[in-house]
């Protein structure tokens, strides 16, 4: 897994290398398209401003995506053993996640103020959807042999549900998590955009109105690695919950047949 | 010789362990009803191993269902200990085709989860899950995960998790179905083998008329939909009853003889 990464570098950096090329041969202006090398500039000049700024988009980044995770995972069980709610909240939910939660954002700062609350509400709003969704899916996939099996076992449902349930749902889990982490990030940023004196939603916002763009693309960077990262730590904890996971074999069999 | 046949369920010696009176199961549908069992009435005694044969779509998976509390038949009455069926009864083993081990867990994780289900000591009952892997040709495979092994060890587990609670019935769904024939013949054996050691009342389900007579004492032959019974057959064959059994010319008459009556009821030709 870490190997196939590595192997985006040397393409990554040859990316660059044509871009610097490009923009000084045909001297395009720095406001407009900076070189890499004045936005690697730009980035080295000050470590400090980006450390801090990243923190704080990182901070409602977990927040908003730890709450989404533990509402989502005891929504989704609540659904699944409900009637009651499968009826009602789940068919709301599947409705409401095609409005664009974005556009929520608003509302809540309306709520919540200029905060840090307000934009850790939208980044677990977003977040929030993929992991019930995937997780009544996961819950619901259980092989209903399975289920029958135990009840000849005499088992409790209770335990059926953590027994059985709630691991074969783990890998549906862990996709819901991919797309949610990744989505919190969006939300958290989206947050700064609209109000925020902090993160680098806010570094970008005001890059732009000074036509800073070196500053746009390094907080771009920024954003880009620590959601690349984000996703990465999620990817390993799936490998170490479910190592027995199809999925994964399958990739060491790809692997294998490849040489 | 011994390759006498006859019609009605007849009592053999020992006492009844299951007795089925007129089962019936309809599925009921807004396209109209199915009969999946009719008139089922038949018994198992201790300690029988009892062949339940018929082609897919007998309803014989459905009567084992019934028999396991799973279902509840439409009409009729299953007794087991003298005791109605309302929901699976006590101290029961259950076999189906697929094998459904828990993928998260290793082997002897998998054979043990009828001991955390009764909410018995988990320690207790190690020594006798070892001993049944043991018995079932796994040993040393304890520790690894479903996923590593063949479709036949994964068949063996579930079996060893079906005889740990020692029950004293024990249903099989076609467990060998999925799986090749030289491992199917091999399981035959292994089988049959566990079950002398070890009398338990058996109810096997298969489509395979050569693995019903070597398996059974007695053999009921159902019908296509509405599954009725045909014909019961008591397999007077000696035991332990190895594969070259099946050469033998008593064998072959039992098949034959089973075999007919399928043609007779336009099965076979259907084909």
């Amino acid at each position: 897994m870490i190997y196939r990464s590595l192997k985006v570098i040397p393409v990554f950096v040859g990316f660059l290398l044509i871009w610097e090329i490009l923009v000084r041969s045909l001297n395009t202006p720095s406001w407009f398209l900076p070189a890499p090398s004045v936005i690697f500039a730009e980035l080295g000049n000050h470590p400090r401003l980006y450390l801090a700024q990243s923190f704080y988009t990182l901070m409602t980044t977990m927040l908003g995506f730890t709450a989404a995770f533990v509402a989502g995972v005891i929504l989704a069980i609540a659904i699944v053993y409900s009637r009651i709610l499968e009826n009602t909240l789940y068919t709301l939910l599947v409705s409401f996640n095609s409005v664009p939660k974005i556009a929520l954002a608003p509302l809540f700062i309306i709520w919540l103020g200029t905060g840090l609350q307000s934009k850790v509400a939208v980044s677990f709003l977003i977040a929030f959807f993929p992991i019930v969704i995937d997780m009544v899916l996961g819950l619901r996939s259980t092989d209903p042999d399975a289920l029958n099996l135990f009840k000849t076992m005499h088992g409790s449902p209770l335990q059926a549900l953590i027994k059985i349930r709630l691991p074969n749902a783990l890998p549906y889990m862990f996709s819901g998590m991919k797309v949610a982490i990744s989505l919190a990030l969006v939300g958290a940023v989206a947050g700064e955009f609209i109000a925020s004196q902090s993160g680098l939603g806010y570094v970008i916002l005001t890059a732009q109105g000074m036509f800073f763009t070196a500053r746009v693309f390094a907080a771009i960077l920024v954003l880009g690695l620590m959601g690349t990262i984000l996703f990465y730590l999620v990817d390993l904890a799936e490998h170490l919950v479910c190592p027995w996971h199809v999925s994964h074999r399958e990739e060491e069999a790809a692997v294998a047949a490849r040489g | 010789m011994g390759a006498v046949a006859f019609d009605s369920a007849a009592s053999i010696q020992g006492s009844h362990l299951v007795e089925f009176e007129n089962v019936e199961k309809i599925y009921r549908s807004k396209r109209g009803d199915v009969a999946a069992l009719q008139g089922i009435t038949m018994h198992i005694g201790e300690a029988e191993f009892l062949s339940v044969l018929g082609p897919s779509g007998c309803g014989k998976s459905t009567l084992l269902r019934c028999l396991a509390g799973l279902e509840k038949p439409s009409g009729g009455d299953i007794r087991v200990g003298g005791k109605s069926v309302s929901g699976p009864p006590h101290n029961l083993g259950v076999v189906f085709q697929r094998d459904i081990l828990m993928e998260w867990r290793n082997v002897i994780q998998n054979v043990l989860l009828p001991v955390e289900a009764r909410r018995l000591r988990v320690a207790d009952w190690r020594e006798r899950a070892l001993q049944l892997l043991e018995l079932l040709g796994l040993r040393g495979f304890e520790n690894r995960y479903p996923y590593e092994l063949s479709g036949g060890m994964r068949q063996r587990v579930s079996i060893c998790r079906a005889l740990l609670l020692n029950p004293n019935l024990l249903l099989m769904d076609e467990p060998f179905g999925a799986l090749d024939a030289m491992t199917r013949d091999e399981l035959n054996i292994e089988l049959q083998r566990v079950w002398i050691e070890d009398a338990k009342t058996v109810f096997f389900v298969t489509h395979s008329i050569p693995e019903a007579v070597f398996l059974g004492n007695r053999v009921v032959v159902m019908s296509p939909s509405p599954g009725r019974i045909l014909r019961t057959i008591t397999v007077d064959l000696p035991r332990p009853r190895d594969l070259s059994v099946r050469e033998t010319p008593e064998f072959g008459a039992y098949v034959r003889e089973i075999r007919t009556l399928f043609q007779e009821m336009g099965m076979l030709r259907a084909r």
